[in-house]
Parts: structure tokens; C-alpha cells; sequence
């Protein structure tokens, strides 16, 4: 890839992204309940949450192929709500293989460059460069069935980012492809994205791919987000217990709360975020977080350990019968075979309380 | 993928090929065959020669063209739309589109041919008088075009939706629109060369029923190809004969035209 590639393809200046109130229904689902999210220019922003709580909705609605029962889109502050798609000036890589099955590689590029008239020299060489770009100079007269899932669906990115748009809008572009692939082209997004610096929306309901590509994690619930932070801030201090099982792996411990403080596995901890009514609660913790020794006196009993390489995931049955799990070295869980008597401890540290659910 | 050449095969392919084939050769050598004359091809060249025998045959393939492209005119944005905006009115569509096939022409046209009449005595002050007039005009009978267009619905219909079924229409529509194109570029540019072989599908049966047609043609006093050669051919049976052989023939190169015109450029975007 040349810089002057790079230069011509960069955006001059980033878009910010606004959804205000969004709200949509389908018959008797609401898609969207509410959605409030602002996107801020040249940031990467992955739009996370369990399926069917209208993350697609969300982003066909910035493309303008859907459009909110009420609530506004804005793209720099301006409204596009009534915008028609083909003016809205943002490019989309779909979940399913989209490109034109009658066009090669160069074509499909080209096909929006050719929407504007451009003239074909032009068009064709900057399609090249686009080709480029995207790693298949070579692939540019192959056919569609003649590409494999993931270069059809880097073809898609560079027909999308043809244009220049303000915004490119991702539709899980990678749930179809295999493991492997996923993970050099979800770098290969990234790096794009990051040299070209367009604001960009991704959506995908796989948490380990968006803590690890975006600047920020909007994580959505039946229409509504619930919390949008930075990948270590949503894993480390999760504003809801929604987002703290969501995103990684949480044990429930059944604790007191009075106060600000819960009483947890014999010791008193203070207690973080918005607190439940006084009374039995559930503490949350992350296995990483919970401390496990051997102790022919304790309570608790290894039922179960997953060797997950440099640690191993124990999974702890306590006196009352809930089980924690646990993260340790491999080589202290190596002692800790299952049916071992242990002792459960939590380091002094606020923790996070949710109510019991019924 | 080895094919083996299976004995029951040949047997299957040559039955099939002696139902068509003996018919066919009899007729060509009853045509040819005069006795007493040797191989003479007298009944062909005086049906070419016989009078309205181009003037028919133009008028046929006029109102095949027209047919074609009004009815595909219609029913292509008309399915495209039921896909994207509709889908549950789909099995209306189809109901709808095949009532063609179970309304015996003679009942259809009997049913135009009352129209025509009384229409104009209730529409004769009125500017649509003279549209009555015209669409009868029978240098090109725009009403059998009309009629077509109905009788051909069923046919269309199916090969267009198999089509439709093969591709995303609603994600071509979208990434299209997405880089820039407005409706009618989308549809135009982006789903109809992803059709092809439907279109062509449609185009083929509507020739073949256009050309083959001849109640209703018959019936509201026009003369397209298969009028003229029922009207000829009745006189004498060796004409006749020959008639129905050109006739067959006349089809198959015209099929044989559209399927080179509609497939030339077909190999680059043949989809594996
Ligand atoms: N065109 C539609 N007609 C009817 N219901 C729809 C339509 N589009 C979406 N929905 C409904 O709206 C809800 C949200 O859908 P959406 O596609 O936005 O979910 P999602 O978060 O993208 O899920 P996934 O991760 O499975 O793709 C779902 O309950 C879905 O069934
Ligand atoms: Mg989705």
C-alpha cells in the first residue's frame, strides 16, 4: 500500500454520529426502545449485544434503509432522518455476501464510482488503488463465486469505502467467515480504519472481537444501551450486572448488603455502582478475581477444572451449593484436583452488587 | 462427475426422439414427396409466395415484441416490489397471475369481444371512443396485446419469481443504494443483470405463446401468423402440411435467435 493511496482515500475530517431517542417497532417487537448514542468523529465504535436487541435495526437506520417511528439520526450535527440512502453518504459491508454476482472484483469497486459518473479511467484506477488497499491487487477480474467468503467480503469493504463516506457502517461483516480468517481481516479492519481515521460502526454480538477491535463498546439491550465505554473500563467497572455477564464471565455470590458495604465469604466489602434495597443480594465477580487455596477445613469443593493454557478455570462448588469459577496458574491448579476441599476469598476491593432475580 | 452411458438411457432418449421425430420426417417428405413429381419443395415456395405471408408473420413478431416488453415492464417492478415491500402478499400475487390459466380463452375472448362492442355505444361522446377505435386498428391491433399481456401473466409470473428466489434481492438493492444509487439505478443496474435468465425465460414463452396464439386472435377478426396459416392451409392438405412444418420452424429459429441474442454475453457472468 502506497501513501498516496492513503491520501487520497483518508476522510478530511472525521463525522460525529448521533442517535437521539430512536425508537422503532415492528408489529407488536420493539426493535429499538429509546436509543441514545453519540459516535465521536474517527472513533471505532462496536455496537454489542444478544441477538434481537436491534443492533442491525440501529445501523440500517444510519444507512437510511430503515427509519425510526420516532427519535432522529444526526451526522455532524445535522439531521439525515429524511434522507433518502443513496445520499447519506455512509458505506456498508453486510452480514451476507452482498457483492453484484454479474461484476468482477474491479466492477463492484467501481460500481459506486460509476453511480456518480465518474469517468472510467478514473474509476478504474481508483478502484485498483482500492483493490489494493484491501490486499487483492491481483483478484480484481475474478468473479464473486470465484473469491473465498473472506476476500469477498474485503471486496465489500473497499466497494464501501469507494466513495469516501463519513461514515462506514459494519454489519457483523465477519460471522460468516471461519475462525481463522476472522480474526487477521478483523486487524486488517482495524488498521484501515485507524490509517483512514473514519468514524465507524460495528456491530457483532461476539464481546471478545469488540473488546478487542474497538475504541468503545456500546453494549445494547432490548433496544436500549445500556452502557458505552472503553473495552477495559466495560470488563473492569461495568455500570450494570447486564453488561458485567455480558462482557466476560461473572460468578454470582450470595452476599448482605447494608449500607454501602455487602458481606461476602466472611469479610465485609464496600459496594460499587447503583445498590439494590438493603438485604440479600448477589455479589459479581470475575474468576480472575476470586482467590482459591487449598484447605482441608474449608467448605467448598472443586468440582470441575478447564485447562485454558497459561491458566486453569476452576469451577468451585460452595457450602451453599452455588458455584464460582475461578481463574489460577496452571501450575497452582495442578494441586487443586477435582473433589479437593478449598477455601473461597475475595481481595479487598469493591465489588459489584445486583439484586437476586426472582 | 462420470456419466455412464446407461442402456436404458438411449432406449428412454430414443423412444422420446421416435414420438417426435417419425411424425415430423412424415410430414417434411409428405411435403416434398409429390408423386409422380420426385422431391420437389413447390408447397414451400408457394406459401412464401402466397399473399400476407410476411405481412402475418411481421404483424406476429410485432405483437410478440410488444407483449414482451409490456408485460415485463409490468411485472418485474411489480414482483420486485412484492419481494422487498410485501412478501406476504405473495401468495395472492400468484393466485392472481394464474387465473389465466383456468379462464378457457374462448371465455376470455368472448368476453373482450363484448366490450369491444358495447364500449363504444356507451363511449361515444367521449374522447375514449376514439382510444376504442384505435386500439382495434388492424395494421397492429393493439387490444390483442392487451389480451397477451393476461394470457401471458401465469408464465411470467414463474419465471420470474424462480428468479427472484435465486438472489438476495434485498441485499442487492441495499449495497447498491449504499454506494450512491437511487431506485431506479439499483434496480436497473444492480438487480436486472442478476436476472438475466429469467427475463429470457419470460421473453421465450411469451414468443412461443404470442406466435402459437389463434382463438382469440381469430375470434376479434385479426390475421397474425397463426390466423393466416390456419386460413391458407385449410384449402388443400399437402399446403396445410407444409404449413404447420414452417411454422414449427419458423418458432425454433426465432427461440433459437432470442436464446443467441440473450446468452452472447452470458459466459462472463456465469455463475458457478
Ligand atoms: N423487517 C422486520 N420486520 C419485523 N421484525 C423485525 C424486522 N427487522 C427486525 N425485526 C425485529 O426487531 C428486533 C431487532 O432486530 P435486529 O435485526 O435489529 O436485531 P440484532 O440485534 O441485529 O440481532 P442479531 O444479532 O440476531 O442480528 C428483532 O426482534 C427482530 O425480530
Ligand atoms: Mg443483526
Amino acid at each position: 500500500m502506497t501513501a498516496t493511496t492513503l491520501e487520497k482515500t483518508a476522510v478530511d475530517k472525521a463525522a460525529t454520529v448521533e442517535f437521539r431517542g430512536l425508537r422503532r417497532e415492528f408489529g407488536a417487537t420493539v426493535a429499538l426502545d429509546g436509543l441514545d448514542l453519540t459516535v465521536r468523529p474517527g472513533e471505532f465504535l462496536a455496537l454489542l449485544g444478544p441477538s434481537g436487541c436491534g443492533k442491525t435495526t440501529a445501523l440500517r437506520m444510519l444507512a437510511g434503509f430503515e427509519h425510526p417511528d420516532s427519535g432522529e439520526v444526526l451526522v455532524d450535527g445535522e439531521d439525515v432522518t429524511r434522507v433518502p440512502a443513496h445520499r447519506r453518504d455512509a458505506g456498508m459491508v453486510f452480514q451476507s455476501y452482498s457483492l453484484f454476482p454479474h461484476l468482477n472484483a474491479l466492477d463492484n469497486v467501481a460500481f459506486g464510482l460509476r453511480m456518480r459518473k465518474v469517468g472510467t479511467a478514473e474509476r478504474r484506477s481508483r478502484a485498483a488503488e482500492l483493490l489494493e488497499l484491501v490486499g487483492l491487487a491481483d483478484k480484481g477480474d475474478r468473479f464473486p463465486h470465484q473469491l473465498s467468503g473472506g476476500q469477498q467480503q474485503r471486496i465489500a469493504l473497499a466497494r464501501a469505502l469507494a466513495l469516501r463516506p463519513r461514515v462506514l457502517l459494519l454489519d457483523e461483516p465477519l460471522s460468516a467467515l471461519d475462525a481463522k480468517v476472522r480474526l487477521t481481516l478483523r486487524e486488517e479492519i482495524r488498521r484501515l480504519q485507524q490509517e483512514l481515521g473514519i468514524t465507524t460502526l460495528f456491530v457483532t454480538h461476539d464481546q471478545e472481537e469488540a473488546l478487542s477491535v474497538a475504541d468503545r463498546v456500546a453494549v445494547m439491550r432490548s433496544g436500549r444501551l445500556e452502557q458505552c465505554a472503553a473495552p477495559a473500563e466495560l470488563y473492569g467497572r461495568p455500570a450494570t450486572a447486564f453488561v458485567a455477564e455480558f462482557v466476560g464471565t461473572m460468578s454470582r455470590i450470595p452476599g448482605r448488603l447494608s449500607g454501602d458495604t455487602v458481606e461476602v465469604l466472611g469479610v465485609r466489602l464496600p459496594a460499587d455502582g447503583t445498590l439494590p434495597a438493603d438485604g440479600v443480594v448477589d455479589v459479581l465477580v470475575r474468576p480472575e478475581a476470586v482467590q482459591v487455596a487449598a484447605d482441608g477445613a474449608g467448605d467448598a469443593r472443586v468440582i470441575a477444572a478447564a485447562f485454558l493454557g497459561a491458566a486453569t478455570r476452576l469451577t468451585v462448588r460452595l457450602a451453599d451449593g452455588t458455584e464460582v469459577k475461578a481463574d489460577l496458574p496452571t501450575h497452582e491448579a495442578a494441586a487443586l484436583g477435582a473433589g479437593t476441599a478449598v477455601r473461597v476469598s475475595l481481595p479487598e476491593r469493591p465489588v459489584l452488587v445486583a439484586g437476586r432475580p426472582a | 462427475m462420470a456419466r455412464r452411458l446407461n442402456p436404458w438411457r438411449w432406449v428412454v432418449l430414443g423412444l422420446a426422439a421416435l414420438y417426435f421425430l417419425v411424425p415430423l420426417a412424415a410430414s417434411v417428405v409428405f411435403t416434398v414427396d409429390v408423386p409422380g413429381q420426385g422431391v420437389t419443395f413447390d408447397a414451400y415456395s408457394q406459401i412464401v409466395s402466397t399473399e400476407g405471408f410476411g405481412s402475418s408473420l411481421l404483424l406476429s413478431l410485432e405483437l410478440a415484441a410488444a407483449t414482451i416488453a409490456l408485460v415485463l415492464l409490468l411485472m418485474v417492478p411489480a414482483m420486485v416490489a412484492l419481494r422487498l415491500g410485501a412478501p406476504r402478499l405473495r401468495p395472492v400475487v400468484e393466485v392472481l397471475c394464474s387465473l389465466p390459466l383456468v379462464v378457457p380463452p374462448i371465455a376470455f375472448v368472448a368476453g373482450i369481444a363484448t366490450v369491444l362492442k358495447w364500449g363504444p355505444e356507451y363511449l361515444s361522446r367521449t374522447p375514449l371512443f376514439e382510444t376504442f377505435v384505435a386500439i382495434q386498428n388492424p395494421s397492429f391491433p393493439f387490444v390483442l396485446v392487451l389480451a397477451y399481456v393476461v394470457m401471458a401473466l401465469p408464465f411470467v409470473y414463474r419465471a420470474l419469481d424462480s428468479g427472484l428466489r435465486a438472489i438476495d434481492v434485498r441485499t442487492l438493492v441495499e449495497a447498491a443504494r449504499s454506494c450512491g444509487a437511487g431506485w431506479p439505478q439499483a434496480l436497473l443496474r444492480a438487480v436486472l443483470p442478476n436476472l438475466r435468465g429469467a427475463l429470457l425465460n419470460a421473453s421465450f414463452l411469451t414468443l412461443a405463446l404470442v406466435l402459437g396464439e389463434f382463438t382469440v386472435a381469430q375470434l376479434l377478426g385479426f390475421q397474425p401468423f397463426a390466423v393466416w396459416i390456419y386460413s391458407v392451409g385449410g384449402s388443400q392438405a399437402q399446403l396445410s402440411v407444409a404449413v404447420s412444418v414452417l411454422s414449427l420452424l419458423v418458432t425454433w429459429a426465432l427461440l433459437l435467435a432470442l436464446a443467441g441474442l440473450g446468452g452472447r454475453d452470458r459466459t462472463a457472468s456465469s455463475r458457478g
